[in-house]
């Protein structure tokens, strides 16, 4: 099989993983801080697609869709974890759970009732049509773009949790939230923080996708699948592991898609059974950790 | 870790369980009662899933078949009733719905489903208990003689009928063609129709994908698909797939180096990725409401369909739903009634024109012969409205040549 072949076949495995690093970003955060498992991070991925071409429609330009949407789900996350989540901290973890779950449904029933249950066109922005000649093959520019911003996005995540003061009571407050109320910080807002930027993130892996797919009611659910075997594979909690999972799994979708194309949605599952044989906590997880 | 929360979640349970118990008790002595007076067709369709959209218009226009025969006082003094249920496109969930039409509802006949899976389910459960089905799914191993059984209709046009119509109008002897083809039955099936047609034609394959049913990202398939070089890319799968594929398909630059074919083109698909993604993409398809300046069974077709739902415009799987429900209740007329031995020979022997022209059910398979569009998608500069998505490049008559023949189906001639 000739070289640029595969080499094409990487870059396109890149950009899968790419989104299904920034959803199961948004999920593992979550879990690793708050120990809530959200069942809607699929819903509010749609929600999110949703948004931005409402927005990008609204202001004329795609890019006010790409930039407010995220910023207002994550918003409306903050809603939801303030009136909804806050009062189940401390129980177990099924509670929150089967919250979000309820929660899923209502928002994909919502978006059916007033958007419809058909899909509708997401147009790519006017920039980013067509293709790029890279010397061995063609690659669309939108996808090429979706990567670079993933890559941009991860790089400012990992500067502020590791590098400023709001990374430092962020990140000691996974580890220990009662010494943290002891030491003065008010935890219930950093939780509440936490809960809008994993929100923001799906809305913003949805407003990516966008252009992708058909936007419909339905899209969510296929991803949450998607975004909870990159948490396992990743170990759960971990925001290496999503990075390193989500881009694992896409490559090899797309590698096994090069041999055996009708084996390309297994294999994400093959991967995620063999990881879990070999080390139950996930590749960069933490044994016997339960929230 | 609150464990109180459990005990009371039982007892709302089995308090639930206990009302719906009440209730289907008290629903069950209406339901007895009316079996003497309407006639009920069972409908079991997608309402769900991916071929949601689909599955909507086909129960509107069912409905309105419905409604036309009521409105003239229904079938000798009976009224029609619609029960629509959904399959969830899941066959389990489709055999225990259709099962649930047949003993509990008491329906006299079912039309309906989507998939090819969920069809042939659905026909387990009527076939074993000589209930009449009239599929509109664009599958046909339904009609092959090991599935076959003398209550089981195929109103929908089939892969070998679509594909040939197709490939009639883009391939030509010599041509290079690439499949990507969704695993499983549907796929397995246009796949099949489309290397036949090539075969008699003289285009070589020079590749196949199977690629997973229900995929939303079809990105891995591409790069291989140019490497290729085909001049035609035959996309055979159905509802958002066709879509997704399409669009994807689009965006790596493929429609600069081949033509796009389907083997069907599909009106709600084009509608949710837009004109310029599908431009230039040719198809087959049994309805279009463009046909109307050409039938006149089209243009009554429209204006019942527009004047019954707001000025909407039927769509290729809605005409489906017309034309199945349509067929049985004109075939009920004709044999006075709901006998199924009756109404199985009224089928056999009806020549029905409902929404594009004259049709009738092949004996040997039950078959419905009729006319094959082929249309292609227009350029946005090209619609004069936004209904006006479709050119008709053909729009070959009905005849049975257009089947495989009885014996091929293993039916005794």
């Amino acid at each position: 099989m000739d070289l640029s072949l595969i080499i094409m076949q990487l870059l396109s495995g890149i950009a899968l993983g790419a989104v299904l690093v920034i959803t199961a970003l948004g999920l593992t955060i979550v879990f690793g801080m708050l120990g809530v498992v959200n069942f809607a991070h699929g819903a509010l991925f749609m929600i999110g697609a949703y948004a931005g071409l409402y927005l990008a429609s609204l202001t004329g330009s795609f890019w006010w869709g790409l930039l407010l949407a995220p910023i207002l789900i994550g918003a409306f996350g903050m809603l939801i974890e303030f009136v909804l989540i806050r009062r189940l901290y401390g129980r177990s973890i099924d509670d929150p759970l089967l919250l979000t779950f309820g929660l899923s449904y209502i928002l994909v029933e919502g978006v059916r009732i007033v958007f419809g249950s058909d899909g509708i066109p997401f147009p790519t922005p006017p920039q980013l049509i067509g293709v790029l000649d890279l010397g061995i093959g063609f690659f669309p520019r939108y996808r090429l773009f979706v990567i670079v911003l993933v890559a941009v996005v991860l790089l400012v995540l990992w500067l502020t949790l590791e590098k400023t003061r709001v990374g430092l009571i962020v990140r000691a407050g996974a580890r220990d939230p009662t010494i943290m109320q002891v030491l003065g910080v008010d935890i219930g807002r950093v939780w509440l923080a936490i809960f809008g930027l994993g929100v923001g993130l799906a809305a913003l892996g949805g407003v990516l996708a966008g252009p992708m797919r058909s936007v419909n009611p339905e899209m969510g659910s296929l991803v949450l699948a998607e975004a909870f075997v990159v948490t396992v594979i990743g170990g759960l909690g971990s925001i290496v592991g999503a990075v390193v999972a989500g881009l694992m799994v896409g490559v090899s979708i797309s590698m096994v898609a090069l041999f055996a194309p009708e084996m390309a949605t297994i294999v994400m599952f093959a991967l995620m059974a063999v990881v879990l044989l070999i080390r139950p906590q996930g590749l960069f997880g933490v044994r016997g950790r339960t929230a | 870790m609150p464990k109180s929360g459990s005990t009371p979640k039982i007892t709302r349970r089995t308090a639930l369980a206990g009302l719906s118990a009440g209730a289907a008790l008290l629903a069950m002595p209406r339901l007895g009662r009316a079996a003497d007076e309407t006639i009920r067709i069972g409908f079991p369709t997608p309402l769900t899933g991916p071929f949601a959209a689909e599955a909507r218009d086909q129960v509107k226009c069912a409905e309105l078949a419905v409604k036309l025969v009521n409105d003239k006082g229904g079938i000798a003094d009976r009224k029609v009733e619609l029960l629509v249920r959904d399959d969830k496109l899941n066959a389990g969930e489709a055999a225990t719905r259709t099962l649930e039409l047949i003993e509990k509802d008491k329906v006299h006949a079912v039309v309906g489903a989507l998939s090819s899976a969920v069809q042939l389910a659905v026909n387990e459960v009527t076939r074993a208990r000589g209930v009449i089905y009239v599929s509109i799914s664009q599958s046909d191993t339904i009609n092959e003689a090991k599935d076959f059984s003398k209550y089981t209709f195929h109103e929908a046009l089939n892969p070998h009928m679509t594909t040939s119509a197709v490939a009639r109008q883009t391939l030509k002897k010599g041509m290079k063609v690439a499949h990507l083809v969704a695993d499983y039955a549907y796929g397995h099936e246009m796949l099949r129709g489309f290397k036949r047609a090539q075969a008699a034609i003289g285009a070589d394959s020079v590749g196949e994908i199977l690629h997973p049913f229900g995929a939303a990202d079809y990105s891995t398939f591409m790069p291989r698909l140019m490497s290729m070089r085909p001049d035609v890319l035959c996309i055979s799968n159905f509802g958002r797939d066709q879509a997704n594929a399409i669009k994807q398909a689009v965006d790596f630059g493929v429609k600069q180096q081949m033509k796009i074919v389907v083997p069907v083109i599909l009106h709600n698909q084009r509608l949710a990725v837009g004109p310029d993604v599908f431009e230039g993409v040719v198809g087959g398809a049994n309805y279009y409401w463009g046909l109307e300046t050409q039938s006149k069974s089209a243009a009554a077709f429209n204006t019942a369909f527009k004047a019954a739902n707001g000025g909407a415009i039927p769509t290729d799987y809605g005409a489906y739903g017309y034309s199945g429900v349509g067929s049985l209740l004109a075939a009920m007329q004709a044999a006075g009634g709901t006998d199924t031995d009756k109404v199985v020979v009224a089928l056999e022997k009806l020549q029905y024109d409902l929404t594009k022209g004259p049709q009738h059910y092949r004996k040997c398979d039950h078959q419905s012969v009729q006319s094959v569009l082929v249309l292609e998608s227009k350029k946005k500069s090209a619609m004069a409205n936004e209904n006006d998505l479709f050119a008709i490049l053909a729009n070959d008559a009905g005849a049975d040549d257009m089947l495989r023949s009885c014996s091929e189906l293993g039916h005794a001639t």
